[in-house]
């Protein structure tokens, strides 16, 4: 997030786009529903399917999967034509407007209503009321990333930040909401493919050297495979052994019968995982870890503030830190990291991660809240970004056209299939599924599908449905509901006994190698 | 923001414009006791504990509603005050139960608290006592009426935080009680079992039901108990004893919003999960999964020792042996097939520091760069 969650609380206007915020994200949720009902913050949520926070919206607009960005560009196209845009900011703090603005003449509300399925009107009352707000921030999820237009969609959501002068203050700015406690903390200290800690890139030279000299060794400068093409070159014979520590690609990956075939190849796997997984079923060794409540450390949450996790309980039988586990293999594989504290780590970590400069665990400690960057230890941390500048300087506007999703309807399956998250349960459910009470009062997943669709295909509420794609089918109870859109049904990813991704798309956004998880054609008949 | 000057009981303080008497009194440490208020609500200004004395103004005031002007003088106690205050509380313990012993919040009870403070045992104006049955329909959420004191907090904090709505007063005068529309069980109702009401509840009229059965519940009434004796807070008695880990300050570990996590701990095993006032993304408040999704820790299931596969079963092993062959068969792929051949998968679930040290074992110690996790996913 550019901002902070706090913040949120303050703005004027919030669109809200790909995001079942209430479920995925709820306390984020809660400040939305308080600027709402206290601040008389106007909300607008862009979703396929009925959420509840369209209850709070002021303007819902159920666009179809896949269409995001012709919608962004329909808001776009009318806050241009009616000159509502933010000229000091456009003037001052960005390039490209001209180019973006010939671009999205095209994308007029009547135009735009033929591809999402939003009226043109719709778009014209959303796009006046966002621009219209002194403050106005967008959130997004999955719903904007998961997407092989997924990068797409992201620029689009950022030109119409900038267009509309939402940058750098209080209550705007561009919010991603990251789904998992620490996926924000697990990419700013390096665990990705083409970059060390703090984002600095494996390529370059400079910096290569200076994390050479840190650890004491030469260091590859070719980038890795990403988790997605892990996948694929493990099927292809060219990873032979991987080491997996606390993930769960065999509920969690797209096309898992993919994903299955490829783990199976590998000559040795490796799962490190406090519960015995669905993946760590197909491995050769299984490593008991131990849970956050075992272990100290840091996470750092959706809006980069890096907090404490403290130990509160002792592992069961010889299950051990991740740290103490994989430090060991590395000195029996002859490279001996020095062996410290989770604090020590971190001190490590401040010393070649200049967002991180200046934080450690006593300052956590003492209670001071710190969201990166923060350089030093005088630093308060640095809760809104690009309050003066952006990044690279000026704000850069980049033009995307529409590109329709990869897989589209078809006579054979003419159905669009979403995926994604309910409220009770997380993820890949290796830790709520364990929760008696969470799994009484949500027992299974079910697939929604409306009304009309239900009728149509001979599917019964309550009672189980096959769901088929390309890929694969599953077995899944049926939700007839009229908050899911015609042509559209959604389910959840939670479930090993239904598991949404033998459904699911292993295609990938080509920059960003996000698989496509919310558009694959479907279709569903009785079991 | 505009500053403004008051004079609490003497003392000056300097707050920002538009703040309320008891914001301010917070704020700096005065006491002012209060029943139906809430930091996370907007005020409601019912149970008249908070009213203060402020000078010129022509009655009391409850200073939970009243914005602070500048140049006011306040008094937050004196006879009057007290006395008023004192008849509120004995009015309330009337109509309650005060059996303290055995009840799940002593320690942690508002009015507990008030009425040692007042120094009241059993109340003067004995009369008609409730009785209801207790609702304990759903597995997270248990509710007594007869320990309710009407100060509408878990009415308030559903719709105005939660915006759900599933309490409202139901029946009237002497009967009026917080309710579920047609006493539906909760998980009939819109209920998200977020468990803010629970958070709210002054009174052990609301409360969580336990995560352990067993022997670790007798342990807490035991500790209950002891606050209801000795007249203590559970902060005070834990502290006494020396069981300040008792409960334990962390981060949720499910989504990214990092709500802060007070785990209480009795006997290695987490028994409830409260999250502090006004402190990190949730201020108090927490979802299902923060609140209660916790029994995945203590789970039977956990794997406890290093695994082997031998066929199709996999045999428990020690670490040593665990270790030496993952070595064993990590070097041996690199050496025969190059670094690049093999990947690490690290995860969104586990520390900064954690996966910092993966990374670089990943680069430094094998030599490729084949690391990522499920960001993407
Ligand atoms: S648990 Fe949450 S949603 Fe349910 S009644 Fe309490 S406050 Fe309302
Ligand atoms: S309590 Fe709920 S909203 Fe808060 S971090 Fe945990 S999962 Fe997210």
């Amino acid at each position: 997030m550019t901002n902070t969650i706090d913040d949120l609380e303050t703005a004027g206007a919030i669109l809200v786009i790909g995001s079942n915020t209430t479920e995925a994200h709820p306390i984020i949720g809660l400040r939305i529903k308080k600027a709402v009902m206290r601040n008389d913050c106007r909300l607008i949520v862009a979703e396929p399917k009925h959420i509840r926070l369209c209850y709070y919206a002021d303007r819902w607009l159920q666009h179809k999967p896949g269409t995001d960005v012709a919608l962004l560009n329909g808001l776009m196209n009318v806050i241009i034509e009616e000159d509502l845009y933010d000229h000091e900011f456009v003037a001052e703090r960005t390039e490209g407007f001209e180019e973006l603005a010939e671009l999205v003449k095209e994308y007029t509300p009547e135009k735009v209503s033929g591809i999402t399925g939003v009226a043109a009107d719709d778009i014209r009352e959303a796009a006046r009321t966002f621009a219209a707000a002194d403050n106005a921030a967008i959130c997004y999820a999955m719903g904007i990333t998961q997407h092989t237009t997924g990068t797409d969609n992201v620029v689009s959501v950022a030109n119409l930040s900038m267009l509309t002068g939402n940058v750098g203050r209080p209550g705007t700015g561009v919010n991603p909401l990251r789904g998992q406690n620490n996926v924000q903390g697990a990419c700013d200290v390096g665990a990705l493919p083409n970059v060390y800690t703090g984002y600095q890139s494996v390529t370059d030279p400079d910096i290569r050297k200076k994390f050479e000299e840190a650890w004491g060794v030469a260091l590859p400068g070719k980038p890795g495979l990403t988790a997605t093409e892990m996948m694929d070159a493990a099927a292809k014979g060219d990873i032979k052994a991987m080491y997996i520590v606390g993930e769960n690609p065999m509920l969690s990956d797209p096309n898992l019968k993919h994903a299955g075939e490829a783990l199976e190849k590998l000559d040795f796997l490796v799962v490190q995982d406090i519960f015995l997984t669905e993946t760590a079923e197909l491995a050769d060794v299984i490593l008991p870890s131990a849970s956050f409540a075992e272990k100290e450390g840091t996470f750092t949450n959706t809006d980069r503030r890096v907090q404490r996790v403290r130990k509160a309980v002792e592992s069961p039988g010889e299950a051990k830190p991740d740290a103490w586990i994989v430090s060991e293999i590395s000195k029996r594989m002859g490279y001996e990291m020095p062996s410290l504290e989770p604090a020590e780590v971190m001190d490590e970590i401040a010393q070649v991660t200049p967002q991180y400069g200046g934080i450690s665990h006593a300052r956590l400690d003492e209670g001071v809240t710190i969201h990166w960057p923060c350089p030093d230890s005088e630093s308060p941390g640095t809760p809104i970004l690009h309050t003066k500048y952006f990044t690279r300087g000026k704000g850069w506007f980049c033009p995307v056209p529409y590109v329709e999703p990869a897989e589209r309807p078809d006579e054979e399956y003419p159905l669009v299939l979403t995926t994604g998250r309910v409220l009770w349960q997380y993820h890949t459910g290796t830790m709520t599924r364990k929760s008696e009470g969470i799994n009484e009062l949500d027992p299974h997943g079910k697939v929604w599908i409306s009304p009309a669709d239900a009728e149509r295909y001979g599917v019964e509420n309550g009672v189980t449905a096959v769901v088929s794609t390309r890929r694969g089918d599953i077995e899944i109870e049926a939700m007839v509901t009229p908050r899911i859109q015609e042509g559209v049904i959604f389910v959840p990813f939670h479930y090993a006994e239904s598991p949404a991704n033998v459904l699911t798309n292993n295609v990938v956004d080509p920059v960003s190698k996000v698989p496509e998880y919310k558009v694959s054609a479907a279709k569903v008949k009785p079991a | 923001m505009d500053q403004i000057k008051v004079e609490i009981d003497g003392s000056e303080f300097t707050a920002p414009a538009g703040s309320t008497i008891l914001e301010i009194a917070r704020a700096n440490g005065v006491y002012i006791p209060t029943l139906c208020y809430d930091p996370r609500l907007t005020p409601y200004g019912a149970c008249r504990l908070c009213l203060v004395e402020v000078e010129g103004a022509r009655a009391l005031l409850p200073s939970c509603y009243a914005r602070a002007e500048d140049g006011m003088k306040i008094q937050t106690t004196n006879e009057k005050l007290e006395r008023i205050r004192k008849t509120l509380v004995e009015l309330l313990v009337s109509d309650h139960p005060m059996e303290c012993m055995g009840c799940e919040k002593s320690g942690r009870c508002e009015l507990q608290e008030l009425a040692q403070r007042y120094d009241i045992t059993e109340s003067g104006y004995a009369g008609e006592k409730h009785e209801y049955i207790e609702f304990s329909e759903n597995p997270f959420v248990t509710r007594d009426y007869n320990k309710c004191i009407m100060c509408g907090r878990c009415i308030r904090i559903c719709r105005e935080v939660q915006g759900v709505g599933v309490y409202d007063f139901v029946n009237r005068g002497f009967e009026a009680v917080p309710g579920t529309p047609f006493e539906r069980p909760m998980q009939e109702t819109p209920c998200e079992f977020c468990g803010q009401c629970i958070s709210t509840c002054p009174t052990g009229a609301i409360k969580a039901r336990p995560y352990e059965g067993d022997g670790r519940v007798a342990a807490r009434d035991i500790l209950r108990n002891a606050c209801a004796y000795f007249h203590m807070s559970e902060e005070e008695m834990t502290k006494a004893l020396g069981l300040e880990e008792w409960k334990v300050r962390t981060t949720c570990a499910y989504c990214g919003c990092g709500c802060q996590l007070d785990l209480h701990v009795i006997d290695n095993r987490i028994v409830e999960v409260t999250s502090p006032l006004m402190e990190g993304a949730g201020q108090g408040n927490l979802c299902v999964k923060g609140r209660f999704g916790y029994d995945f820790v203590g789970s039977r299931e956990r794997l406890t020792r290093p695994l082997i596969r031998k066929g199709k079963k996999f045999v428990e092993t020690d670490w040593d042996t665990a270790l030496d062959l993952v070595a064993k068969k990590l070097g041996g792929t690199k050496k025969k097939s190059g670094a690049d051949s093999i990947a690490v998968l690290a995860s969104a679930r586990i520390t900064n520091e954690e996966n910092y040290l993966i990374q670089k074992f990943a680069r430094a110690g094998i030599g490729t760069n084949n690391v990522d996790h499920c960001a993407r996913l």
